[in-house]
C-alpha cells in the first residue's frame, strides 16, 4: 500500500476529516498565487535598492556604498544590488517592482516585535493573535484555503483560525504504513495533535518526487513545485534569515542576495506558465542605519525596501516618495524615513492579486491601520 | 490543552520538573524533597562534560588557525585550485570546528541522561537558551560547548548577577553579538585608525548593548530607548577577546595594557570610550572596565528583569500562558533575595499553579529527545549524531538564528511536519532494540499513571514490540509535560 492509498484507506474509515482537504486542492477555481518571502534579520534596503543618485548615498555609507557602474541601473535614481542578477532580468522584462522607503507602523528596533507587527498586520507588537496571511484566506473562495508554511513550524503570518500545513525536508527514513495508520488511531481523540496528524499527513503525500535538499534553488523548486499543482495550494509563505549585518556586510549581503535571487529564479522556472499568475512580494521588519557603522556593518534602522515579483506584476519601475538622505531628512538622524506603510502595499497588492476590494482587504488585513491612501495599478488584474 | 489526563506530584516532579523517567530509576519518595535536595547534588563539571577544551585555549588556537589560513590563502592566491577538495586546509579546519560542535552536542546529551539531578540540569538548558548564542559564525561553533559549561553551568544555583557578568564577558558572546570589533568613537584606537585611514570609519557597534536589556535583564518593556542603547554600547567598548578581535599588544603605558579575565576574556583600555555614561537615567562615572559592570549589576536588580525572568520561568515550567499569580510569586522572590536564583526556584517548587495535574506544555524537541532516550536506556542512536537529529527535528542546539534563543511555546514546535518528524525518529529509536524493551511494561514506569485508556490499548495491541515502543514515544500522554 503506498501512502496514496493509505491516505484513501483511512479517510473512508474513522478518520472522516481527511477527505476533504484532499478534494479541496483538486477543486481550486482560481489560477492566482501569492507567495510571501520574509526576510528576517532586517535586511539592507539601501545596498539592495542603491539611491545612487541621492547627494548623501556615497558618504554615508562609506566603505559599504555601492558604485553605481558596478550595479544594475534602474533608472536616474535607484540601481540594483549586482548579486540580484535575475532579478534585473524580471525588472528588464517588466515583472519586478520595487517599493522604497517602506516600513510596517512599528517604531522600535527590536527585532522580535518588529515581525510580530510585519506578521500579524498590528500597529503595536502582540496586538493581534493572528497573522495577515491567514486572515487573507478568509477573503479568498473556501476551494483556495490552502497555505503551506516551508518551514518545520508555522510562522505567525500565517497563524490563525484558518488550517496551514507546513512542510520540510526530512533526511530520517520514512516511518512504515503501519506506525502512520497506528498513529492515527492514537490521536483521533486529542484535537490539537489530529488536527495537525492530518495536515501532516497531507503535505507529505504532495511533496512527490520534490523531496531535495535545503539549498535556496531547492526550496524554490520545491515551494514551485506545491504551488503549480493544479489541485494545490495558493499562498505561500518562505522564511528567509541571516539578514542582520551588523558586521562585514559587504560579503555577508551579497551572499543573502545571491540566494534570494537563485531561489525566486527557482520558483520562476518551477511554476512554468503558471509563473504569468503569480506575485510575490519579498519584505523585512525594518531597515538599517543610513550611515555604515564601526565595524563594516550597520545596526538596526527604520525605512527599507520591498519587492514585487512575478509574471503578472506590473513591473520595471521603483515607486518611492522618497525622503532624501540628508541630515534633516533622516528618521532621528540616523534611518532612511518611511514615507509608505508597508502594510499599504500588501493590502494592495493582495487585493490586486485576488480581485479584491481595496477597502475590504485593508479592513481585514490590517484592522489597526488608518485607512491611509491605497496603491493602484500594481499588479495585472 | 485537550488531553484530559492526571498527572501525580511524583509524575509531575520528574516529568514537568525533571527530563523525564529513566527505566531503571528507583522511587522518588516525596517530590518536592526530591526536587529541592538536587542543589546539593547538581554537579556543575559532570563526566560527560570532561573533554570539553577551556575557551581561553580555544580562542588562542583559533587564533591561529586564522592566520595560518590567511598565510595559506595568500601563498595560493592565483594558483588554480585542482586539487582534491578534503585536502583544502579551509575544508579541513571547517570539518574540524564541525566534529568539535557535534562532540560538544553529544556532550550535553550524555550529561541529560547521566545525571542525578535532572530537575537542576533542565535549569542548564533553560538559561543557555536565556542567554542564547548561535552557531553561525565559526568561532562561535567552537566556543558554543565551553559557553554552556563555563558561563552557564557554574552559575545557576548562584545570583542572577553572576551569571550575567559570566555570560556577558565569555568569548562566544562577545564575538555571536560583535562586542569584540566594538571600538569607542573617540578612544585611543579610534583616534589612531583615522590617523591612519582617513577614509575609513572605525568605531560603536551597538549588538550586545541592545541585546542584553531587550532579551537578557530588563526586557522589550524595559523602558529603555535608543539613546540608552547608545550610551550603553559606549560604556561596552573595550569588553574584548584575548587574541581575537583587536590584538592584545603590549602597551608602553601600564593603564592602557589589557586587563585579562576567565576564560578568555580581555579589557582593552585603548577601545574604550572615555568620560561618564547616563543609561535609564543614571550617571555611570566609573572608568574603563569597571563602567559597564556597574550598569550590568545594576540592571540584573532592576525590578523589569525580575518581572522578564519570573515570566520565562513561569512559562517554561507551567503553561505557554501562565498565570500573573504565579510570576508575581517568583518576580517577588528575586527581588526579595536580590537575584538568588534558588529562592526563586523554590518559589517555583513551592507554588501550587506549577502543581497543576493536567499536562500544559508541549515539549520542545530537545525536551522530547531527551525524554526518549531517558525512557529506552539509550545513550547513543546507532551512530546518528544528537547534533544531526536536533538538525532534522528543527531544533539545532545553539542555533536558534537568533538571540532570542528558541521559543517555549507549543505554537512553534506543535507543528505538522515536525509531528512526522518525530514519529519517524520514533520508529528509528525502536527499532534496533526489537523486543529487548517490553512498551507495555514500559508505559507506567514512564507515564507514572498518567496515561489514557485509549494510549495504553494502543500500545498493547501493536503489532509488534517496536511499533509498541515507537507509539509509547509520539503519544499524546509522552509529547506533554
Amino acid at each position: 500500500m503506498n501512502r496514496r492509498d493509505f491516505l484513501r484507506v483511512t479517510a473512508l474509515g474513522s478518520v472522516a476529516l481527511l477527505a476533504s482537504p484532499y478534494i479541496s486542492f483538486a477543486a481550486a477555481n482560481t489560477d492566482r498565487r501569492f507567495i510571501f518571502i520574509i526576510q528576517r534579520g532586517a535586511a539592507d534596503g539601501l545596498n539592495t535598492i542603491i539611491p545612487y543618485a541621492d547627494p548623501a548615498y556615497a558618504k554615508l555609507r562609506g566603505e559599504l556604498a555601492i558604485d553605481v557602474s558596478q550595479a544594475t541601473k534602474l533608472d536616474g535614481m535607484f540601481a540594483l544590488h549586482p548579486a540580484l542578477v535575475e532579478t534585473a532580468k524580471m525588472y528588464t522584462s517588466g515583472q519586478a517592482l520595487f517599493a522604497h522607503a517602506v516600513a510596517s507602523p512599528y517604531r522600535e528596533r527590536s527585532h522580535f516585535d518588529a515581525q510580530n507587527v510585519l506578521e500579524t498586520g498590528g500597529t503595536i507588537a502582540y496586538q493581534l493573535k493572528d497573522g495577515w496571511m491567514n486572515r487573507l484566506l478568509t477573503l479568498l473562495p473556501p476551494a483556495q484555503n490552502e497555505a503551506i508554511a516551508f518551514a518545520s513550524s508555522v510562522p505567525m503570518a500565517l497563524r490563525g483560525k484558518n488550517e496551514v500545513t507546513s512542510y520540510a525536508t526530512s533526511n530520517l527514513p520514512q516511518a512504515p504504513d503501519d506506525l502512520l495508520m497506528r498513529v492515527s488511531q492514537l490521536y483521533a481523540e486529542d484535537a490539537q495533535l489530529n488536527k495537525l496528524w492530518l495536515a501532516a499527513l497531507e503535505a507529505n503525500n504532495m511533496s512527490g518526487d520534490a523531496q531535495a535538499k535545503q539549498g535556496p534553488a531547492s526550496v524554490g523548486k520545491l515551494a514551485a513545485s506545491f504551488l503549480s499543482k493544479a489541485n494545490g495550494p495558493r499562498i505561500a509563505m518562505i522564511e528567509t534569515g541571516g539578514w542582520d549585518t551588523h558586521s562585514a556586510q559587504e560579503s555577508r549581503l551579497d551572499r543573502q542576495l545571491k540566494s534570494l535571487d537563485t531561489m525566486i529564479a527557482a520558483i520562476r522556472e518551477g511554476l512554468g506558465d503558471s509563473w504569468q499568475k503569480t506575485t510575490i512580494v519579498v519584505a523585512t521588519e525594518f531597515g538599517r542605519t543610513a550611515a555604515v557603522n564601526g565595524t563594516g556593518g550597520t545596526d538596526h534602522g527604520t525605512g527599507s525596501a520591498a519587492m514585487i515579483l512575478g509574471g503578472d506584476v506590473k513591473g520595471g519601475r521603483v515607486i518611492a516618495d522618497w525622503p532624501g538622505l540628508g541630515n534633516s531628512n533622516l528618521y532621528q538622524g540616523r534611518d532612511l524615513n518611511p514615507t509608505t506603510n508597508l502594510n499599504t502595499l500588501f493590502a494592495s497588492v493582495a487585493g490586486e492579486s485576488f480581485g479584491l476590494d481595496a477597502n475590504q482587504v485593508t479592513k481585514v488585513l490590517f484592522p489597526e491601520t488608518a485607512n491611509g491612501k491605497i496603491l493602484q495599478g500594481l499588479i495585472k488584474t | 490543552m485537550t488531553l484530559n489526563i492526571q498527572m501525580t506530584n511524583n509524575a509531575i516532579a520528574i516529568n514537568r520538573f525533571g527530563l523525564g523517567a529513566r527505566a531503571d530509576d528507583g522511587s522518588i519518595g516525596d517530590a518536592k524533597q526530591w526536587l529541592l535536595a538536587q542543589f546539593d547534588h547538581y554537579q556543575a563539571a559532570p563526566a560527560a562534560w570532561a573533554n570539553q577544551a577551556k575557551s581561553a585555549d580555544l580562542v588562542a588556537e583559533y587564533a591561529d588557525k586564522v592566520k595560518e589560513m590567511r598565510k595559506a590563502d595568500d601563498n595560493t592566491q592565483n594558483v588554480v585550485q585542482t586539487q582534491n577538495k578534503d585536502a583544502n586546509p579551509k575544508n579541513l579546519f571547517k570539518r574540524e570546528i564541525r566534529d568539535d560542535y557535534q562532540d560538544a552536542v553529544s556532550m550535553r546529551a550524555a550529561s541529560a541522561l547521566n545525571t542525578p539531578t535532572p530537575f537542576v540540569e533542565r535549569l542548564v538548558h533553560f538559561w543557555a537558551n536565556h542567554f542564547a548564542v548561535s552557531i553561525e559564525k565559526p568561532a562561535v561553533t567552537e566556543l558554543a560547548g565551553a559557553f554552556e559549561v563555563e558561563a552557564i553551568r557554574p552559575n545557576i544555583l548562584g545570583n542572577f548577577t553572576d551569571m550575567l557578568m559570566a555570560v556577558e564577558q565569555h568569548p562566544a558572546m562577545l564575538l555571536y553579538l560583535d562586542q569584540a570589533k566594538s571600538i569607542g568613537p573617540n578612544s585611543i584606537a579610534a583616534t589612531r585608525f583615522a590617523e591612519r585611514n582617513p577614509d575609513k570609519k572605525r568605531g560603536l557597534n551597538e549588538n550586545l548593548a541592545r541585546e542584553i536589556l531587550e532579551l537578557h535583564t530588563v526586557g522589550v518593556h524595559g523602558g529603555y530607548n535608543q539613546t540608552d542603547v547608545t550610551e550603553f554600547a559606549r560604556a561596552l567598548t573595550g569588553w574584548s577577546v584575548g587574541g581575537l578581535g583587536q590584538a592584545a599588544k603590549k602597551m608602553r603605558n601600564a593603564e592602557l595594557t589589557p586587563i585579562t579575565g576567565a576564560n578568555g576574556f580581555a579589557f582593552q583600555p585603548i577601545l574604550h570610550e572615555p568620560g561618564s555614561r547616563n543609561i535609564l537615567g543614571k550617571t555611570y562615572a566609573q572608568q574603563g572596565k569597571l563602567q559597564a559592570e556597574t550598569v550590568l549589576r545594576d540592571l540584573a536588580v532592576n525590578p523589569a528583569t525580575a518581572q522578564h525572568i519570573a515570566t520565562k520561568l513561569a512559562r517554561h515550567f507551567v503553561s505557554d500562558t501562565p498565570p500573573t499569580s504565579l510570576i508575581d510569586k517568583l518576580s517577588n522572590s528575586f527581588l526579595k533575595t536580590g537575584g538568588q536564583l534558588t529562592q526563586v526556584y523554590r518559589a517555583l517548587i513551592e507554588a501550587s499553579e506549577a502543581w497543576q495535574p493536567t499536562p500544559a506544555k508541549f515539549k520542545t524537541p530537545w525536551e522530547w529527545l531527551i525524554s526518549c532516550l531517558r525512557a529506552t536506556g539509550k545513550q547513543n542512536l546507532n551512530g546518528l549524531k544528537v547534533a544531526q537529529i536536533m538538525n532534522q527535528l528543527s531544533q539545532p542546539i545553539w542555533k536558534p538564528g537568533s538571540p532570542a534563543g528558541f521559543d517555549d511555546t507549543a505554537d512553534t514546535w506543535a507543528a505538522p511536519n515536525a509531528l512526522l518528524r518525530r514519529i519517524e525518529l520514533a520508529q528509528r529509536i525502536a527499532n534496533p532494540l526489537g523486543d529487548k524493551v517490553d512498551a507495555r511494561a514500559l508505559i507506567d514506569k514512564v507515564l507514572l499513571g498518567a496515561v489514557s485508556e485509549q494510549t495504553r490499548t494502543a500500545i498493547t495491541r501493536a503489532e509488534s514490540a517496536t511499533t509498541g515502543l515507537a507509539l509509547l514515544l509520539v503519544s499524546p500522554e509522552f509529547l506533554r509535560r
